[in-house]
């Protein structure tokens, strides 16, 4: 008896092109993505200028040699903040996602094995829920101060609860599964159960629902600029751009076109990439959504 | 159950025709301007607190010079004239004034206006404004002498007795029925307490805090008789109703503007001019001519700018101009003023002032390390809600790693620098270095008024607890002055003391324009009030 | 039935109850209005005498229970800013906020539900595609974004609909339509994307049973077993869909109303998060976690009504 729907990375690999030519859009959001990447990491030799320089007699210049994309209202370079910004929002998408997953992933196998402990972390778990999220966030940055660790955080912790119950249905229905209780009968140890049989099944789905965390992170990152309670203005963030932007828009609409476009673009490409994750590791989900 | 369901989408369905029918009815959707009598203004910000003498805020003020009334008031050429009072007896020793109360005034609830309510409301003003504070140590007593006299007793003479009480600016000594003057200025009068003598009652019923708040006419104010200047003068309503709007955000409120769904906007941020430029029907005007003064306040009690000689490096290195044209942008609202003083006012003078005119990157370096600053970190409190204050400390920011100095700039709410700025600890405790900030001209044209320049460190300066017992003394001296000119002789070395000091950095005046629409005129060259205003 | 309802209700309470612990343990982590209340000349002695006069001197615990005690006798306290009652200011702002969401849920469903439908009955197709582009756009443009794009294009240029504002539809009902039309338009973006997505998802499951084919073989016409059979049957995602959220239309709400100039809740909040004003962030996100609880309530005995095979 051994744990199914658990394929190899070898065998996933293989399968890999033909996927790709089933789905184009997919292709062309992986390249978008690793392009974004790509340039967020080479940032420096994107002929860029410090992100950060205020000059006071370029402000609000429109696109020109000096700066491509235009500058902002302080006289920083659009173009240099747009690359530098990619950094942040892939950051911030990203940690979202992977501490999102990582802690709701213990909290949910915590939570679905042992079952005294289930109906406590579940009333909080609905409790977090209840609060709307952007709320919740706002409210966390507020008392704790504007950095980029706390936007992180305050963006994560509403995402939690998605996870543990995703987390926890599986393990719900995994538990009941004949070699589970094969291995629980033999006297396995708890943590051994868990991570050797109850954990593979739990990768696929939320492998497809990072992908979601992480563009609704970034989509959250500036709409918490965008009320005042985002990451410093003294770091380029797309939010942060959007959000200064917007006061300018009909003065100077580069500012808030160029991040909103990158934004949109990047989350569009994240969201398709999920798709077609989902299409590919967790077909039950797939027909399900 | 079905039936139910039927009826949701049949509620559904005519909605959408609705919508739809909006999309086909283009008339249905122009604009809809406030009617005949009604002022709809946008303010610069929400009104939330409503006691305007326990608290500061121009907004508080504002709405206070609209629902109460002060026994003195300035006029366009800053004197002090009678305003509630018909005027006022000064005792040969200059140790007794008696103010004596002009006829028909009465409060809101309509009874008459009594100088025990004056008196009392002198005395809670007296405990909260920097200005009243420094009086109230020269007062012996304030007390009634029968129903129209207010006798205000001095231990000692004190030059500046008119002047604080016919004070324009933050906190204003507005008057109030005695119940509410006696209450605690550590508990603020609600909005079932807004009873003035003001021109206009506040409309309790349509108050929605942070929305909108609603004044009508006060059919039973008796204005004086001389024309309108500043605060003075008779206070002649021409409208029926005010009613402020607040906008969350600037575009929303312009385009509102435009559209002439709103008749008055505060405080137009000048780089969005060029879009009212084109706009039909809406005028532009500035009513403030003394413009504001912007601040960048230091910590003069802990961390690196403990030390004045940093804080002068630090001085030396910010450029009034290049400051400017980041936080404001259009150069024609605003200009360089290395005066401590309001620019173009009666104390407006150049001593010291070389040390930021002459700005620069390279002697402000020399400078710091002259002062022996060993890379100490500096903590801004940089605000991120205020657009300007925001421009401020990113620009000041920059500037001071230039000059090589370890900046920490941390970004917060308004909310969260009034809170941070008032802790006393070492910068790497809660602690803060500088942070940013702008006082209207009248609030710091003299040197006793502006609270800046107060030298009494942590017993009663502003926060930053500039300590200096040689400014006091300077201060004191003009208070006492007896002469325009000795007043004058006493702010330059006022001004110098402080330029030496440096108790905060002056980032320079900016005037932030008023639109409005052409149909409405006779607005005042004054803080936004809405006298004298007519709207044809 | 009753012991459904009686059992789902008290189940509530808890879930209320982590809240109110989360809500007040997370504002009380700094900061306090004082210092704005006292305003920017007071000194350090008048803040904290301030602060002693608000109570917020006394122990946490004492507080926290004062406060719990408060709501048990359905008092939301009062502003510390307005000294108005926390239950007034809900009552004044929530009308725009509730025709907003009640506008958008209706728009979103009668325009995402016909939509996800099509797409899954010509699943493959062109009419699916486009489906799905416009779900992820939906996910993917920032409401303020679509909002201030909605306004320049057909507030500003075309000057369709006013920039802002709001009218309440028993005072002008044509004003109120012609205020609601962009916010709607803008807020239901989101809604139809997850709307339309779960419908498209349900329908195609349900389109693969046995007793559609049965249907279909016995000749009824294709779009009648879609709307009787597929829809009735896939109705359950969607209306839990709906419901859970309603928690994102709140998050949209905040961000809409501050781009449109309307009084609701959405800035009152915001509002009292900026100045600390704890009372108003308190009730207002119990108010809020406890609508968003009720109609999740509502929805599983809904459950039970559409869905004969549901049981608890």
């Amino acid at each position: 008896m051994s744990a199914p729907a658990v394929t190899l990375p070898a065998a996933r690999l293989t399968g890999l092109f033909p996927f790709l030519n089933r789905y184009p859009l997919v292709a062309i959001a992986g390249i978008v993505l690793s392009a974004i990447m790509l340039a967020a990491v080479l940032a420096p030799f994107m002929f860029t200028r410090d992100p950060t320089a205020i000059m006071p007699l370029q402000r609000l210049k429109p696109a020109s040699e000096l700066s491509w994309l235009g500058t902002d209202h302080l006289g920083r370079d659009v173009w240099s903040r747009l690359v530098y910004g990619a950094r942040v929002s892939v950051l911030v998408g990203l940690s979202v996602a992977a501490l999102s997953i990582g802690l709701g992933l213990v909290i949910g196998l915590v939570a679905g094995y042992i079952r005294w402990l289930d109906a406590i972390v579940m009333r909080v778990m609905d409790g977090l829920m209840a609060i709307p999220g952007i709320l919740l966030a706002i409210a966390l940055v507020s008392v704790s101060g504007a950095s980029l660790m706390t936007v992180i955080i305050a963006i994560m912790v509403p995402e939690i609860p998605r996870v543990v119950r995703l987390v926890r249905s599986v393990v719900l229905t995994v538990r009941e599964e004949p070699y589970v209780e094969a291995a629980v009968s033999v006297g396995t140890k708890l943590p051994l159960i868990l991570i050797r049989h109850i954990l593979p099944n739990c990768i696929p789905p939320l492998i497809v629902q990072a992908t979601y965390v992480c563009a609704s992170a970034m989509l959250t990152e500036a709409i918490l600029s965008f009320l005042g309670a985002g990451t410093p203005p003294s770091i380029p963030s797309w939010g942060n751009m959007v959000a200064e932007g917007r006061l300018l828009f009909q003065i100077a609409p580069w500012n808030l076109l160029w991040p909103g476009v990158a934004l949109a673009v990047t989350i569009l490409s994240v969201n398709v990439l999920g798709d077609g994750l989902r299409d590919r590791l967790d077909p039950k989900l797939a027909k399900r959504m | 159950m079905s039936i139910s369901r039927r009826d949701l989408m049949a509620g559904a369905a005519a909605l959408t025709g609705g919508l739809v029918g909006g999309l086909a009815r283009p008339d249905l959707a122009l604009a809809q301007a406030a009617p005949k009598g009604t002022l709809r203004v946008i303010p610069h910000a929400a009104l939330t607190i409503l006691d305007p003498v326990a608290t500061t805020g121009y907004i508080v003020r504002n709405h206070g010079y609209l629902v109460y009334d002060t026994l003195f008031a300035q006029d366009e050429n800053l004197a002090v004239k009678p305003q509630m009072a018909s005027g006022v007896e000064v005792s040969a020793d200059k140790l007794t004034y008696r103010i004596t109360l002009r006829d028909g005034l009465i409060w809101h609830d309509d009874t008459a206006v009594t100088a025990d309510d004056c008196a009392s409301s002198l005395i809670r003003w007296g405990k909260v404004d920097g200005m009243g504070r420094r009086l109230f140590t020269y007062v012996e007593s304030v007390t009634s002498d029968g129903p129209k006299v207010i006798v205000m007793k001095l231990k000692t003479p004190y030059g500046l007795v008119m002047e604080s009480i016919g004070k324009l600016s933050t906190n204003v000594p507005f008057m109030m029925p005695k119940r509410l003057a006696d209450k605690p200025t550590t508990e603020r009068l609600s909005a079932d307490e807004q009873i003035g003598s003001g021109p206009f009652r506040f409309v309790k019923g349509d108050f929605r805090p942070g929305a909108r708040v609603v004044y009508e006419r006060n059919g039973k104010y008796v204005p004086r008789t001389e024309p309108a200047s500043n605060a003075a003068g008779g206070k002649v309503v021409h409208l029926e109703r005010v009613e402020w709007v607040n906008f969350p955000d600037p575009n929303t409120a312009l385009n509102a503007l435009v559209s002439g769904e709103v008749d008055y906007y505060e405080q137009i941020p000048a780089d969005l001019l060029p879009i009212v430029s084109r706009a039909p029907g809406v005028k532009v005007q500035n009513f403030n001519p003394l413009g504001n003064i912007g601040m960048a306040r230091f910590n003069n009690i802990s961390g690196p700018t403990a030390n004045p000689a940093i804080r002068r490096a630090i001085a030396k290195a910010i450029n009034q101009s290049e400051l400017l044209k980041v936080a404001i942008g259009n150069p024609d609202f605003y200009k360089t003023c290395y005066s401590v003083y309001p620019c173009g006012t009666t104390f407006d003078n150049t001593a010291g002032s070389e040390l930021m005119a002459k700005s620069s990157l390279d002697e402000a370096r020399a400078m710091l390390k002259a002062a022996g600053y060993n890379g100490e970190k500096i903590v801004l409190l940089a605000t991120t809600d205020i657009p300007v204050q925001s421009a401020m400390a990113q620009y000041t920011a920059d500037v001071l790693k230039r000059i090589g100095m370890n900046v920490d700039a941390q970004a917060m709410d308004w909310a969260t620098v009034l809170q941070r700025r008032t802790s006393r600890n070492p910068t790497d405790q809660g602690g803060w270095s500088m942070f940013f900030t702008w006082w209207e001209g009248a609030d710091v044209l003299d040197p006793v008024i502006q609270f800046a320049l107060s030298g009494l460190g942590t017993e009663g300066a502003w926060v930053g607890w500039s300590t200096d017992p040689d400014m006091e003394k300077l201060r004191t001296q003009y208070a006492e002055a007896g002469s325009l000119a000795d007043q004058k002789r006493i702010a330059s070395a006022v001004q110098a003391r402080q330029f030496e000091q440096n108790f905060q950095v002056y980032t320079g005046q900016f005037f932030v324009p008023t639109g409005f629409r052409d149909n409405v005129s006779g607005i005042l060259n004054a803080p936004p009030f809405f006298w004298n205003i007519k709207k044809a | 039935m009753i012991s459904l309802i009686a059992t789902r209700i008290l189940s509530a309470i808890p879930v209320m109850g982590v809240v109110a612990l989360i809500v007040f343990f997370m504002l009380r982590l700094s900061g306090d209005p004082a210092a704005i209340l006292a305003g920017d000349t007071a000194s350090s002695e008048q803040v904290d005498r301030i602060r002693v006069s608000l109570g917020l001197t006394k122990p946490l615990y004492e507080q926290f229970f004062g406060w719990i005690v408060q709501l048990l006798r359905f008092d939301l306290g009062t502003s510390l800013f307005t000294g108005l009652p926390v239950t007034t200011l809900i009552a004044q702002r929530i009308e725009p906020t509730a025709m907003l969401a009640l506008t958008t849920i209706i728009f979103s469903v009668l325009v995402a539900v016909p939509m996800g439908v099509l797409a899954a009955w010509k699943s493959g197709g062109w009419i699916d595609r486009l489906v799905m582009v416009v779900c992820v756009l939906g996910f993917s443009v920032p409401v303020f974004v679509m909002g201030y794009f909605l306004i320049f294009n057909f507030a500003i240029t075309l000057r369709w609909f006013p920039v802002q504002g709001y009218t309440s539809p028993f005072t002008d009902f044509g004003r109120f339509l012609t205020q609601i039309t962009l916010p709607t338009l803008t807020l239901s973006f989101i809604y139809i994307a997850l709307i339309a997505r779960i419908t498209r998802a349900s329908v195609i499951e349900v389109l693969g049973e046995d007793y559609i084919r049965t249907a279909r073989a016995k000749g009824q016409i294709e779009l009648k077993v879609l709307f009787r059979h597929a829809l009735k049957n896939a109705a359950v995602p969607i209306v839990t869909v709906i419901g859970l959220g309603v928690a994102l239309l709140i998050g949209g709400v905040v961000v809409t109303e501050s781009v449109y100039n309307i009084p609701g809740l959405g800035r009152l909040v915001v509002d009292a998060i900026t100045r600390r004003d704890y009372p108003i962030i308190q009730g207002l996100i119990l108010f809020f976690a406890l609508i968003y609880v009720v109609l999740n309530l509502i929805i599983d005995i809904v459950y039970t009504l559409v869905d004969p095979r549901i049981r608890y």
